[in-house]
């Protein structure tokens, strides 16, 4: 497309409102208009010039801030369904998703469900929207910041008349020494910090241009934070993972390939005292302990290098750390999280196989019950055979023992006790907690039991997040864009002189009120009269014409 | 020991009587501004209105009231050994500070009073709904032993008194420009602003009037989990818990009984404070013969609608960047400590990206597309509707990592 010439001599880009250099009107609408619109300074932004190929008109769509408002609308609306019943990640794991939001919930509940909103926020379709939400953000910031940084470039300080007087503050003042005017005016704008440029009589005040890339560069910070979150995705980037850890034992930590190892060397709770003076009428209240610490003394080994496969690993010990709530341990881009644990666990348990009749007790046998033995020799022919084992003991669909899992919480045992009467098949025996049974016909031993140890296990959780650098430097790109672009204005005055009159007028980008109150301070010093703001008058013309001022006599 | 333990309630004694005294300053505060706004102008030697000298004077009370709250917080710090803003009552309480800060900063730049005059009594309601949550001392659980627990919370806080603000301003422009000789959308949507607002001084009046009377009623009922349980009314009962049956004699029966999901105590006092709230409004509206919006308008004639609108954009201009660092980054990275991620879909987690996208919604409606004045302020109202939605109803009825009052 050709450019457009400006009487003054500056070539635009087709397409432009404002001439580039003087401001000039080049558009018939703006030539009839008391106001021109100053929003990007009247740049030609390819938005708003091309519409035939298909990239024109993508480029369009995106680069609206009325599709970017309907996007952000958008994922609002549907980010607060995701609140209406919890999320599936933090619903019960023991029963199916489907059951749970109709059994908790109702209807609404299967209607939630079947939507699926119960996994709302990592659905394609909201995805899709964040995503393009990203892509908005993109072409809508090329399509003004491009333009808008040459015109503020290349911006001449004399403006053309028809600028001038289209400003939203415009006024003209007569003056008898017009020379002093505009050096008075030039001290003051100086003394406010202002940076002011002078050519052939004219003058130009401006103050806090860079605000006017605030919006920019946010942008460019949340474009960098949405990538950020994207990388996730990428394998090796992010592992969550949670391990568990008894007291005493070290445990290999999941995701570093075997390298790292986690004993536990103490877990404990703390909880907060009940009659404490200033915490206690708080805690009575509520009627409930208060924990106070979870605390995991823990020390972190790294294998050996050049160990052997599959032989036991020579470990070295990396640091030790006091691992709670708030203070994890990390090591090479590894965090470990206190964030779970089990007091008490049951980890060995003792039963004696003693005579019925007698009462005499043949033996002790010690069973780790995440390590049983097959068998235990009691001597003098005496034996206790593990036929079954049910760490998790639960009696199945069909009525038959079975387990629930690996983990001793409810553990019960088949025995077979051979003794010198029975040194063929064994006596058989069912032992669970509360339950001591015999299976095929009255036993002459049983097995009774005498005590359990436990053990306190932690459960870290284990993560690794190569994505936050981005999103930190992301996030901080992101504030300095919006504080750069919220606490200072963009302020702009000009002043032109004909004879002896003096044409002055100014523009912000926000915040007039507080513009005006620097031409009332202008006015004072130099006896340039306070430009007028048109668009006050034009709304006090229309609160008028509406007729109801009644103003009940006041002012 | 035992003599520092004591030292330690007296100073929580001391800080509540701190806060009482705030209380008592911001409500002659809101006395000044309303004198100051309504009152008789003075003229000055050349006959110039120049308005009077209330305003000032509010002015100076508010400070005062905010020096107070700030003695408030730092006695309650030292006495329970942690920053308090942990739980219902000290958030809100300090949100009523921080709302009360970002007054004397837009003050500052503007010196409206009739702002003051609708800020102040804000400042308020929210102190004093906050007193209406329980006011020990609580200890504070693992996951908020952190100093980032300072930082978030206050930084957030302080955003969101900010953009409470606009909120102040926008009201101020509607109630300034809207026809209230008719009946539309608009004038019903402003009288349930003050129809909520109205509500909300009826629950506290309600609640401290039972308190007085100690009326207490428990009743014996089946919970979700199909078990027997127990529940103290502070109230009559309007609504009953399910399958309820009232163990304390002499006090009311409730009309009926609500489903097991519902904490049917919450309920009760919310319908009781919609039904004082309603009866409220309309003896109002019986003596004003006009809409509550309507009655008051004539008072703010005076006052620039351009002004008024400008005050409330500065707000959330100002109040945007503060509550996008507190509530989403400071957020953030408290979490990734804390919870051992960054971001979890927690519904108080929402809501705050809620807000930021209303906000974000409200500044590029602004300055892309050109709503100001009237729009404006209805977004600002929405926006502050949201905000208490995070406060009030996140907290108490979407459970979640944040519900610890």
């Amino acid at each position: 497309m050709e450019k457009q010439k400006c009487e003054c001599g500056h070539l635009n880009p087709y397409g432009t409102h404002l001439c580039e250099s003087c401001g000039k009107p080049l558009e018939e609408k703006d030539k009839n208009a008391t106001m021109v619109d100053m929003r990007y300074d009247g740049v030609a932004r390819r938005s708003q010039t091309y519409n035939k190929k298909i990239v024109d008109r993508i480029w369009n769509f995106f680069s609206s801030v009325k599709i970017g408002i309907s996007i952000i609308i958008l994922i609002l609306v549907t980010s607060s369904i995701g609140t209406i019943f919890p999320q599936e990640m933090y619903i019960p794991s023991n029963v199916s998703a489907a059951q749970h939001y109709e059994n908790e919930y109702g209807i609404a509940g299967q209607v939630y469900y079947t939507l699926g909103f119960h996994n709302l926020y990592g659905s394609w379709w909201y995805m899709a929207l964040i995503a393009s939400l990203g892509i908005s953000l993109i072409i809508a910031s090329l399509d003004r910041v491009v333009p808008l940084y040459r015109v503020l470039k290349h911006q001449r300080v004399s403006r053309n008349e028809g600028f001038l007087s289209r400003q939203r503050m415009f006024g003209v003042s007569h003056s008898e020494d017009p020379e002093q005017t505009m050096t008075d005016a030039k001290q003051f704008f100086a003394r406010k910090k202002y940076n002011v440029r002078e050519e052939n009589g004219s003058l130009l005040a401006e103050k806090n241009r860079f605000t006017r890339w605030g919006p920019y560069i946010n942008h460019i910070g949340l474009i960098v934070f949405l990538t950020g979150c994207m990388l996730r995705f990428f394998p090796g980037m992010y592992v969550d993972d949670l391990v568990w850890v008894r007291e005493g034992e070290t445990e290999v930590i999941p995701g570093t390939d075997g390298e790292y190892f986690i004993e536990n060397d103490e877990f404990f709770v703390d909880l907060y005292d009940e009659n404490d003076e200033v915490f206690g009428p708080a805690m009575q209240r509520a009627s409930g302990q208060t924990v106070e610490t979870y605390q995991t003394n823990a020390i972190l080994y790294q294998r050996e290098e050049g160990g052997t496969v599959g032989a036991e690993p020579d470990l070295n010990e990396v640091k030790s750390k006091e691992i709670e709530v708030n203070h994890p341990l990390r090591f090479n881009n590894f965090s470990l999280y206190q964030s779970d644990y089990k007091v008490n666990e049951f980890n060995k348990m003792s039963l004696s196989m003693t005579d019925r009749e007698t009462d005499e007790s043949i033996g002790t046998i010690e069973i780790d019950l995440f390590d049983p033995q097959a068998e235990y020799d009691l001597g003098d022919g005496y034996r206790v055979v593990i036929d079954s084992y049910f760490p998790n003991f639960e009696f199945d669909d069909e009525g038959e023992p079975s387990t629930v899992s690996d983990i001793p919480d409810n553990p019960a045992f088949i025995f077979q006790m051979f003794s010198p009467e029975h040194d063929e098949d064994g006596e058989y025996s069912f032992v669970g907690i509360q339950r001591n049974e015999d299976i095929f016909n009255e036993n002459d031993y049983q097995m009774s039991f005498e005590g359990v140890e436990t053990k306190d296990v932690t459960g870290l959780t284990v993560r690794k997040d190569l994505t936050l650098p981005f999103l930190i430097v992301g996030g901080s790109i992101f504030m300095i864009g919006l504080v750069q672009g919220s606490y200072w204005s963009h302020r702009r005055v000009w002043i032109r002189r004909f004879d002896n009159e003096v044409w002055i007028a100014g523009h912000t980008n926000k915040h007039w009120e507080s513009l005006k109150k620097e031409f009332r301070a202008l006015s004072k010093e130099t006896k340039l009269d306070v430009p007028e703001d048109k668009q006050q008058l034009k709304e006090e013309e229309d609160e008028q014409s509406n007729g109801r001022d009644d103003g009940n006599g006041r002012n | 020991m035992n003599n520092q333990m004591e030292g330690m309630t007296a100073m929580a004694e001391i800080s509540a009587n701190l806060l009482l005294i705030a209380f008592f300053l911001y409500l002659i505060a809101t006395i000044c501004f309303a004198v100051s706004v309504t009152g008789r102008k003075w003229r000055d030697k050349q006959g110039d209105v120049i308005g009077n000298r209330w305003g000032t004077v509010g002015y100076v009370f508010s400070i005062l009231g905010f020096c107070f709250s700030v003695g408030y917080f730092i006695t309650r710090w030292i006495a329970a050994g942690h920053v308090p803003v942990s739980n219902m009552f000290e958030y809100t309480t300090f949100l009523g500070t921080t709302l009360c800060l970002a007054f004397i900063i837009l003050y500052g730049i503007y010196r409206t009073n009739v702002l003051g005059m609708f800020t102040m009594p804000i400042v308020l309601l929210v102190i004093a709904f906050a007193s209406v949550f329980p006011t020990e001392l609580e200890p504070l659980i693992p996951a908020l032993q952190s100093n980032w627990l300072k930082i978030h919370v206050t930084t957030t806080a302080l955003g969101q008194g900010i953009l409470s603000i606009g909120f102040a301003a926008g009201l101020i422009y509607l109630i300034r420009t809207l026809d209230f000789t008719k009946r539309n959308k608009k004038v019903f949507w402003l009288e349930f602003i003050m129809y909520s607002l109205v509500s909300l001084v009826s629950f506290i009046i309600i609640r401290y009037a039972f308190e007085l009377l100690q009326y207490q009623a428990t009743f014996e009922y089946v919970n979700e989990a199909g078990e027997s349980a127990e529940m103290t009314y502070n109230m009559p009962a309007l609504l009953g818990p399910n399958e309820g049956t009232l163990l304390t004699n002499g006090m009311m029966e409730p009309l009926i009984s609500m489903p097991a999901w519902l904490r049917s105590d919450d309920a009760n006092t919310v319908i009781w404070s919609l039904g004082a709230g309603l009866i409220f409004y309309f003896l109002l509206r019986l003596v004003l013969r006009k809409p509550l919006g309507g009655a008051i308008q004539p008072l703010l004639r005076g006052i620039s609608p351009d002004t008024v609108d400008e005050v409330s954009y500065r707000a959330i201009a100002i109040g945007f960047p503060v509550f996008t660092l507190g509530g989403l980054i400071f957020a953030m990275i408290w979490a990734q400590i804390a919870w051992t991620r960054f971001w979890g879909w927690d519904p108080k987690e929402v809501w705050a990206l809620i807000t930021f996208l209303f906000y974000a919604a409200y500044l590029h409606l602004r300055l892309s597309r050109g709503w100001h004045g009237e729009r404006s302020a209805w977004l600002c109202v929405i926006g502050f509707v949201i905000i208490m939605f995070n406060l009030v109803f996140v907290n108490l009825v979407i459970a979640g990592l944040h519900s610890y009052a």
